[in-house]
């Protein structure tokens, strides 16, 4: 079956058919080259970030044949995108990321349909993650990571293959970076990984506020100090022109009190938005590794990473491939709801006892609440007092039927994830 | 597509664990299941109080501390504490509510503490910032002054350090700063 719809398109996509249309040295035995992966190359593929990795991954993913692309980003276009961020132009300068890198792919590449999505990842719930076939990510920040991670974490659901997401991550900091994946409650996750990131280097608050010895201490106490007792009332924004500015005077004044040199406009905006220098070929390498990873996975023609790789270029080049373990107790992917099923007509009081007797939890002093709400908490008093009240309560007076609770015990060090479910 | 379920399949069998049918309710966060824990840890004894503006919301509320020895004794200092989603990534934000004469406090709150900026690490938990909190009052320390005046005082003649503790307790003034009554 051929699908292609003319001669031009025959050509553009003929590489990519190929590898599609041949089994491989390293290709799965139930693998059926052909028609099905390439009509795979169809399904809906979310890429969320449209930045210095995003431009590169959609631009990837484009020319890998895929036709059904979202993606979503929050930011707009700033005048230092420009040296890397290939699918933005000078005049495109305060647009939207997202909409104008897919209007400018769909543009070039002829038969792919982009939708954009201007916002935040958390404006979105788990209906709109679901219609997606695999997630890839180009963030900066690992808050967004965490959020995505525990996000299709939480959608997998026994009962329906397709809840299942694989997530690729690929991030950058300097020459380095890294590409990985992972398969959401199967393999490690963002979470079990947390500690392998280096938290960001900080100066003590009190060398800031007395001896500044290097420029960066004097913008910092511009930017933490200076700003609170003169500038109360306005909120701090990194984005806005005039409060760089007067950050950048108070530090320049600081400098000069210290004999320090240095402080430059550039070096204000790098420090209070903590900024580390992108370099546009550390962000291709790691696209280009999220992007393959994306193409094997979708279309299953070849083994695909497991699960981490990781990218150094600072010294000559080393990469370093590893499979990332789950860890046991890692509070978002170790730690799934087990399903209780309990009588809605008993008090949390009598609930709570239960949990004492039953063999598999037997919790003594456990504390316990749902996304919104203390349910009971032995600790601090002043919880303890207001959360008592609740154990005379019904549960289904507290909670709805499926709601999932979260119960620590001081005699545990893992922590325990329950849905309740309504007898 | 990958044979990725049929994977899931094979784990579950083996675990042979529940999984959940339903509609998916909102999960209770990392953050949140950390603060549920650290909380139930706490050691406050009878010098540090906790307040929670909204008993549902843990990750914001105020510490107060009682110091019943040192020079702070019979003052009340207040903290808001404010654990953002990314606890324990993030260490927790504290700030002094009140205007205090201390040299590792400035005039707006803000807080000298090693673990709460440049030594933090998430195997911390709340009671270590704590119990730090409570330390600064126990032993002021001239050597990492935010406050550089009261550091300076406190360095040039302790007994006149003092002196000043207790008239900014009271609501009095020091170098021509007037501070809030922190008296019991």
């Amino acid at each position: 079956m051929d699908t292609r719809p003319d001669s031009q398109q025959q050509h553009r996509w003929a590489a990519i058919h190929n590898v599609l249309s041949r089994p491989g040295p390293f290709t799965d035995p139930d693998w059926e080259p052909g028609a099905m992966p390439i009509k795979e190359l169809e399904e809906k593929i979310l890429v969320i970030g449209a930045g210095g990795l995003g431009c590169e991954i959609l631009k990837n993913l484009a020319l890998s044949g895929f036709k059904n692309i979202h993606v979503i980003d929050m930011d707009t276009i700033d005048i230092s995108n420009l040296n890397r961020q290939f699918l933005f132009r000078q005049s495109d300068i305060g647009k939207p990321k997202a909409e104008v890198a897919a209007a400018f792919v769909e543009k070039r590449v002829k038969g792919v349909k982009i939708t954009p999505y201007v916002g935040k990842i958390q404006d979105k719930d788990e209906d709109y993650y679901m219609q997606f076939k695999i997630v890839v990510c180009g963030l900066d920040s690992i808050e967004a990571r965490r959020w995505i991670n525990s996000t299709l974490i939480a959608m997998v659901d026994m009962e329906d293959p397709e809840s299942l997401k694989p997530l690729v991550d690929g991030g950058t900091e300097g020459f380095k970076g890294q590409a990985r994946v992972i398969l959401p409650t199967l393999t490690s996750c963002i979470e079990c990984q947390l500690d392998m990131h280096a938290p960001r280097p900080a100066v003590p608050l009190c060398t800031i506020a007395t001896i500044p010895r290097q420029p960066q201490h004097c913008i910092e106490w511009a930017h933490q100090i200076a700003w609170q007792e003169k500038r109360k009332d306005d909120t701090f924004d990194s984005d806005d022109m005039e409060h760089i500015s007067w950050v950048y005077n108070a530090a320049v004044e600081r400098a000069q009190q210290f004999h320090i040199h240095g402080v430059t406009f550039q070096m204000t905006q790098g420090v209070v938005k903590n900024i580390i220098p992108a370099i546009a070929s550390t962000n291709a390498v790691i696209a280009a590794a999220t992007t393959s990873e994306v193409l094997k996975i979708v279309t299953g023609c070849n083994p695909y990473l497991e699960n981490y790789m990781m990218y150094a270029g600072e010294e000559g080049v080393y990469t370093y491939t590893f499979e990332a373990e789950k860890k046991p107790d890692c509070p978002v992917c170790g730690n799934l709801a087990r399903k209780m099923d309990v009588d809605p007509n008993i008090t949390l009081g009598e609930f709570i006892e239960s949990l004492g007797e039953k063999a598999e939890a037997q919790l003594k002093k456990p504390s316990m609440r749902t996304e919104e709400k203390t349910l009971y908490q032995r600790f601090p008093p002043q919880l303890e007092e207001h959360t008592r009240p609740n154990l005379q309560l019904k549960l289904h007076e507290l909670l709805e039927d499926g709601q999932e609770i979260a119960v620590t015990d001081p005699a545990y060090t893992i922590d325990f994830r329950y849905r309740l479910n309504f007898k | 597509m990958l044979k990725i379920w049929s994977m899931k399949q094979q784990q579950q069998q083996a675990e042979n664990a529940e999984g959940g049918a339903g509609k998916k309710k909102k999960k209770v966060t990392a953050a949140q299941l950390r603060v549920q824990r650290d909380l139930q840890e706490l050691t406050l004894g009878n010098t540090m109080k906790m307040t929670f503006p909204n008993p549902d919301d843990i990750l914001n509320f105020t510490l107060s501390i009682e110091p019943d020895e040192g020079m702070y004794k019979g003052g009340v200092f207040n903290f808001s504490f404010a654990v953002n989603q990314n606890f324990p990534h993030d260490p927790p934000k504290v700030k002094c509510t009140q205007k205090i004469y201390h040299p590792n406090i400035d005039l707006e709150g803000n807080v000298c503490l090693n673990i709460l900026r440049e030594d933090w690490k998430p195997v911390l938990n709340l009671n270590a910032v704590i119990v730090g909190m409570q330390f600064l009052f126990l032993e002021p320390n001239a050597s990492d002054p935010l406050n550089k005046q009261a550091a300076e005082d406190l360095r040039a003649n302790r007994e006149a350090f003092k002196r000043n503790v207790r008239t900014s307790m009271s609501g009095g003034t020091v170098h021509n700063i007037t501070f809030e009554r922190v008296l019991k």
